[in-house]
């Protein structure tokens, strides 16, 4: 008899049966994805000019600053030693692509979202400042950063440098995330994450996710607020999310079609896999729940023009879908990846564990965790100036 | 037959002086200068691994003593056998398997009595052009002077990207340190002209340690007259652990 080894067919290399990558690097692709996605959707309304999505332009901001705030930890849980982290700062591996994160990281938010955020906010920070008392009033003035000048020309310097910042803030966007895409892309040992086209589905993925949230953070702050909901910016989000979504599901057809096409020797044992293992996580959640139910949900919403109640529900439905979608599909690269062997000759299991320092408790942890930041930032920042002022 | 005290006396010392000469004389012609580990340069050497196939028995002493000699955890291996039997209809689909590494030998299976089988001894190829030093973020893992992919375990912080650019399945996470191990080519043993853990107890002399460039190492005449091969050459990874005779079906 073979010697059997719990939860692997065939053969794995003796030392991959464990998998080295667990779901909280599921939820880093995931999380930066929402970060571009979200940003990239903001920059619709500022640089574009896109004027339905204006009422989403700052709750997108301060979605993607709550989401980018946490980005990083999950990473920092899965390190074996995460207090030498710093030394990705201090000695970065020039030929190491994942050396670059912290750098990208730190000018993404820093120079991209707090300063734009900053600068959009900045006559409310001054305002708030003077009519607010106690703990805010001292959070505010601190935030204010010593500038209390909010005369006209001064916040038209504020209008130059934010928009300039937003011009460089999308092509950061596509860093951030195309950057991530690369991690995976560039190993060549692992012909599941070797394409160029990773970093740019990555950058599709991102954005589809990350204006789906924002979708769904909308309609549920406005309900929350009692507000009634902007049906034509609602209809112009869903528009964008549609054709951004066609883009990035042809993509992944267009790798799809590419692999089988071209049937290297790679292909039997992930065709396998797609079929057996991860034929849930792929093939039902993946492609036909989070990608093509919302496709057909928001491509009815491009031909015909449904009643305001239903089109309200189609969209949450879509929005839901397409973010359960997309973490399908950063689970399928990231465990995906390491669930058949190199040898292309056996499957190893991945089992979630529950409470550990990698388990399903944290992340579900550092999932609410934005949400939470967000409610923060949204206390402080109201982006509903018209109402609250 | 009397043997007289004198007699015996002097057959002992003629026995003992000249197998004290013979001995010099065979170092002198075959053996390896044993190097002075206070001299060793480690710029003089180019290390690899010549692996022969067919020497293989599949005994499991290399895993043992790769294991002991590095304090390798239980379930983790820095060497290990994988047995191949490839059926001459299928010659790209082989039945390969490797319990506990090789390290207790591998049990007789019945069940394909017609096929090809083999063993085929893996351990890190220490590759010219390694996917594993190329992607560590820190510079923890590097390619020593002589040739030897390492790890500097009080930097390397854990993130295993090495493990995953490693196309041949040779690092693994130390779970009692939290950071990567792999082989070392017993590094403090090479350094001090001694072979590695595995050579040195394979029965077979399937493996030979090789400095590639030591002019006189018999590796020279290994890679001259043999099919010599690495694992998987398409990902130009510069490796140097060479195979001879290796099959088609092995990756």
């Amino acid at each position: 008899m073979n010697h059997v080894i719990p939860g692997v067919d065939g053969f794995m290399y003796p030392n991959e049966v464990e998998l080295q990558w667990s779901l909280l690097i599921v939820l880093y692709p995931y999380i930066t994805g929402l970060v571009a996605g979200a940003f990239i959707l903001a920059s619709l309304a500022r640089v574009f000019k896109v004027k339905e999505v204006q009422p989403t332009y700052r709750l997108a901001l301060l979605t993607a600053l709550a989401f980018l705030l946490v980005a990083p930890l999950p990473l920092q849980l899965h390190l074996g030693h995460p207090e030498r982290s710093f030394e990705m700062y201090l000695t970065p591996h020039r030929t190491s692509a994942m050396a670059m994160f912290g750098f990208v990281y730190l000018w993404y938010l820093l120079v991209v979202l707090l300063m734009e955020i900053w600068l959009d906010y900045r006559k409310e920070i001054v305002l708030l400042s003077r009519s607010t008392h106690g703990l805010r009033r001292f959070i505010y003035r601190v935030l204010t950063l010593g500038s209390q000048d909010i005369s006209e020309g001064s916040l038209r310097v504020d209008d130059r440098v934010g928009y300039v910042i937003t011009i460089i803030g999308i092509p950061s966007a596509f860093l951030l995330h195309g950057y991530v895409g690369f991690i995976f892309g560039s190993i060549k040992a692992n012909p599941w994450w070797s394409t160029p086209l990773m970093p740019v589905v990555f950058i599709f993925s991102a954005m589809v996710s990350g204006i789906a949230l924002v979708l769904l953070v909308y309609e549920a702050v406005t309900r929350l607020r009692g507000q009634k909901i902007d049906m034509p910016c609602l209809d112009a989000i869903a528009k964008y999310l549609f054709y951004v979504f066609v883009i990035d599901f042809s993509l992944e057809m267009l790798d799809l079609v590419h692999r089988i096409y071209e049937s290297d020797e790679s292909f039997r044992t992930l065709d396998f896999m797609v079929h057996t293992r991860m034929w849930f996580s792929e093939v039902i959640l993946q492609i036909c729940l989070g990608t093509l139910l919302p496709l057909v949900l928001l491509g009815i919403n491009q031909i015909v023009k449904l009643p305001d109640f239903r089109r309200r529900w189609m969209y949450t439905l879509a929005g839901i879908m397409t973010l359960i979608g997309i973490f399908a599909m950063r689970w399928n690269v990231v465990i995906g990846g390491q669930l058949f062997s190199k040898s292309f000759l056996g499957y190893t299991t991945y089992k979630v564990e529950f409470a550990t320092r990698e388990g399903l408790l944290p992340a579900i942890g550092l999932l609410i965790l934005p949400v939470l930041i967000l409610i923060v930032l949204l206390k402080l920042f109201p982006p509903w100036e018209e109402q609250e002022a | 037959m009397e043997v007289t005290r004198r007699e015996a006396l002097e057959t002992a010392g003629k026995f003992i002086i000249l197998s004290g000469a013979a001995r010099v004389a065979f170092n002198e012609l075959h053996g390896e200068p044993v190097a002075d580990p206070e001299k060793y340069t480690a710029a003089e050497h180019w290390w690899g691994m010549t692996i022969d196939i067919d020497k293989c028995i599949g005994c499991g002493k290399c895993v043992e003593a790769c294991a002991a000699e590095n304090g390798v955890p239980d379930g983790y291996f820095r060497t290990w056998i994988e047995r191949y039997r490839v059926a001459d209809n299928e010659p790209d689909n082989p039945h390969v398997d490797s319990p506990n590494g090789g390290k207790d030998g591998f049990p007789v299976l019945n069940d394909m009595p017609d096929a090809k089988s083999f063993f085929v001894p893996k351990l890190c190829n220490h590759c010219a052009d390694s996917p594993c030093v190329q992607a560590c973020p820190v510079g923890a893992t590097f390619e020593s002077p002589d040739g030897v992919v390492l790890v500097d375990q009080t930097y390397c912080i854990g993130c295993r990207y090495c493990i995953q650019a490693c196309p041949y399945g040779c690092r693994y996470l130390d779970p009692r340190k939290n950071v990567v191990d792999k082989c070392t080519l017993c590094y403090h043993r090479i350094t001090k002209g001694l072979v590695t853990a595995c050579v040195e107890v394979c029965p077979t002399s399937s493996r030979q340690l090789a400095d590639l460039k030591n002019p006189k190492d018999p590796v020279h005449k290994f890679m001259r007259e043999n099919h010599v091969e690495v694992l998987k050459p398409h990902l130009a990874t510069g490796a140097k652990v060479f195979y001879k005779d290796m099959d088609e079906a092995v990756r």
